[in-house]
């Protein structure tokens, strides 16, 4: 197939149409609002609907109505309005319907947002985090597939660099194995039948009165469970011998993975771990590529979130230290200074040499 | 028989006795939860006979709010997808972009609509969003026992307005089939009430008109049902249909707001028996 010069914005939203997504809706703000644009002008040619909702909190319920008839649909925002969508998000996972959210965020901050959720109650899902177009476009299809393999929301987190940066990049489509039949979908057809669906969040059965929230919510947690079991994606490199393990996620793994090369090519000890899924955490994979290690380093551009993850992952085996930390340009789209290959290089090289970084 | 028995003031002495059972065809039992005298269980009535009378059965999805009603669904022989407090009328604007030749109402209450929500149906509203929103308006969150709402009247009291609403404290009640009849994208407005048999059967008319206005793909619909709550207004059962015609019907006037994109700011729907000469009834 053959690639064209596209920004992430566009890439992504050509991802999900090819995914067969047919539903849209989204409420502007940067740097998400052009996913929204390139829904709303590619969605009608292919038979579908992008809506311009009145909010985010409208834009989810919509795109929640459109995912209970059995479509294909998405919805999305930046950090700020995924906050808006937390009621409904988890509510979603307790629905067990097939969403796909896109987080198109300024910066790294909303990393708690998306792996803890603000969402009431026990409910969790997938979240992947690209590291670059290619990859999206291809976690993009493997968003909508999850979902619907385990009927239950996937978010997919990325930011600015994400959206704004045009690449070279192909559409090309992913093959997955089947998916079970979508019988729980409502489209009128078992309305007067005496066994109607009832798609809900509360665990409530058509015809019989009352609810059991410890079952419902149990079986949830076991599916939960498999899900974690199952779902664990990364990426490790030059992990044999190192002596110091950079982590980091999203597109900034995209500059430690450079710098952890050149420094490789320099001789320098050190290997490089990215979590592709940051729910579920790949946990056993990142211990088995620290062993043997003195330090691992985690950069990322917060003030410190996914190092909890880390620090669970090692139990305390391994010295964790930090090298990333806040950094914003002016308008606070999260494209700090810190984004440097020569600044990135310059901290890994510090944790190589065991200095303390300064955030 | 004495005067005694045919008191209608308060609940009969004895036990009632069940005479007969009856239920629409698209209801799957008659046991329900809700309380004795509750105004709910007849409006949905209303909704189910509708739907079966209009043939709409095998296409009909139902868009469920939280309230006193969100038990109901137990009870309902239709497709649904039970939404978020507040948040139906985007559900169903999703659901009905998809499944454009499908009939889709939300049920909502005035807690539901008119506080968490209203931002999001007027919007549908103004979208002239294909689908039918009904409000079931009891002047109060019943579910959580009885507080005051948007719809509250001047007046009530209410767990929370313990006095009565007083205008200075607690503001003034939003009318909502008033608010969203001149919206353009409104094609159908009306309000009935359940308070008794001519009123019940006044409201079927609106609710058939509603899902009409909706199949002919003419835009937004709604219809309101004022709806009994002895308990959410701490009064006795027998007393609630009065209450509900005498204080709230007062402030949320029923009749046909706008029809056929006419507005009519609450002209009485045509007598029943006319319509039923229309193959209405
Ligand atoms: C976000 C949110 N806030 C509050 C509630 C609690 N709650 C449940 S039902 C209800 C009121 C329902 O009132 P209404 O829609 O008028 O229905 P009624 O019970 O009167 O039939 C409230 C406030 C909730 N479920 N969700
Ligand atoms: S509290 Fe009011 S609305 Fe709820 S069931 Fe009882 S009477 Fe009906
Ligand atoms: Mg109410």
């Amino acid at each position: 197939m053959s690639r064209r010069f596209m920004q992430g914005s566009e890439a992504i939203a050509e991802a999900a149409i090819a995914a067969g997504c047919r539903f849209f809706a989204g409420y502007p703000m940067t740097p998400f609002t052009e996913l929204l644009e390139h829904f709303a002008a590619k969605l009608p040619a292919e038979g579908g609907v992008c809506v311009n909702a009145e909010s985010e909190l409208e834009a989810i319920g919509m795109a929640w109505g459109a995912v209970a008839t059995g479509a294909r649909a998405a919805t999305g925002s930046t950090g700020q309005g995924l906050s808006l969508m937390q009621e409904s998000i988890s509510e979603l996972v307790r629905a067990e319907l097939p969403l796909v959210l896109f987080n198109l965020a300024r910066g790294q901050g909303d990393y708690y947002q998306a792996t803890r959720g603000g969402g009431h109650g026990d409910y969790r899902h997938l979240v992947l985090a690209p590291v670059d177009l290619t990859e999206a476009v291809q976690l993009t299809q493997l968003a909508f597939d999850r979902a619907e393999c385990w009927r239950n929301p996937v978010l997919v987190y990325g930011d600015y660099l994400l959206a704004h940066t045009a690449e070279a990049v192909a559409i090309e489509p992913v093959a997955f194995d089947p998916l079970p039949s979508k019988d729980w979908a409502v489209d009128g057809s078992r309305s007067g039948s005496g066994s109607p669906r009832n798609l809900n969040p509360i665990g409530m059965v058509p015809g019989k009165k009352g609810i059991e929230p410890e079952r419902f919510w149990k079986r949830l947690q076991a599916k939960h469970e498999a899900m974690a079991a199952a779902e664990a994606r990364w990426e490790a490199e030059s992990t044999d011998d190192a002596e110091l393990l950079v982590v980091a996620f999203g597109s900034v793994a995209r500059f430690t993975r450079f710098a952890v090369r050149e420094l490789r090519a320099e001789g320098a000890r050190v290997g490089h771990f990215r979590p592709v899924t940051l729910w579920p955490f790949p946990s056993e994979a990142l211990a088995e590529a620290a062993r043997g290690v003195k330090r691992v380093a985690v950069l990322e551009q917060n003030a410190g979130q996914m190092i909890d993850d880390v620090r669970l992952a090692l139990e305390g085996r391994v010295k964790v230290v930090a090298i990333g930390g806040i950094s914003s340009d002016d308008a606070g789209f999260g494209v700090g200074p810190m984004l440097e290959p020569e600044r990135i290089r310059a901290r890994v090289g510090a944790a190589l040499a065991g200095r303390e970084v300064q955030p | 028989m004495s005067d005694e028995v045919l008191r209608s003031d308060r609940p009969p002495e004895s036990g009632a006795t069940r005479t007969g059972e009856f239920k629409p065809t698209l209801q799957l039992g008659t046991d329900h939860d809700l309380c004795a005298g509750c105004g709910e269980p007849l409006a949905l009535r209303t909704i189910l006979e509708s739907i079966e009378e209009l043939g709409l059965a095998q296409r009909t999805i139902g868009v469920i709010g939280i309230g006193c009603y969100t038990a109901l669904t137990s009870l309902m022989d239709l497709d649904l997808i039970q939404a978020l407090h507040g948040r139906a009328p985007s559900l169903a604007t999703g659901a009905k972009r998809m499944l454009p030749d499908r009939l889709f109402f939300t049920l909502q209450g005035d807690g539901d609509m008119a506080n968490e929500g209203l931002q999001e149906v007027i919007h549908a509203a103004a979208r002239g969003e294909n689908i039918t929103c009904v409000l079931l308006n009891n002047g109060v969150f019943g579910e959580t026992g009885g507080h005051m709402t948007a719809t509250t009247v001047l007046g009530q009291r209410t767990k929370n307005t313990l006095e009565g609403r007083d205008a200075t404290q607690h503001g003034y009640p939003i009318q909502m089939v008033d608010l969203l009849a001149p919206l353009g994208g409104t094609a159908y407005a009306a309000r009935g009430s359940v308070h008794d048999a001519s009123g019940v059967v006044k409201t079927k008319v609106m609710m058939r008109r509603a899902f009409e206005t909706q199949m002919r793909g003419e835009g937004f619909s709604i219809v309101e049902i004022l709806t009994m709550c002895p308990t959410g207004w701490f009064v006795p059962t027998a007393k609630g249909p009065g209450y509900l015609n005498e204080v709230l019907g007062a402030v949320h006037v029923t009749g046909e707001w706008k029809r056929d994109g006419r507005l009519l700011r609450g002209a009485e729907p045509e007598a029943p028996n006319e319509a039923k000469e229309r193959g209405a009834v």
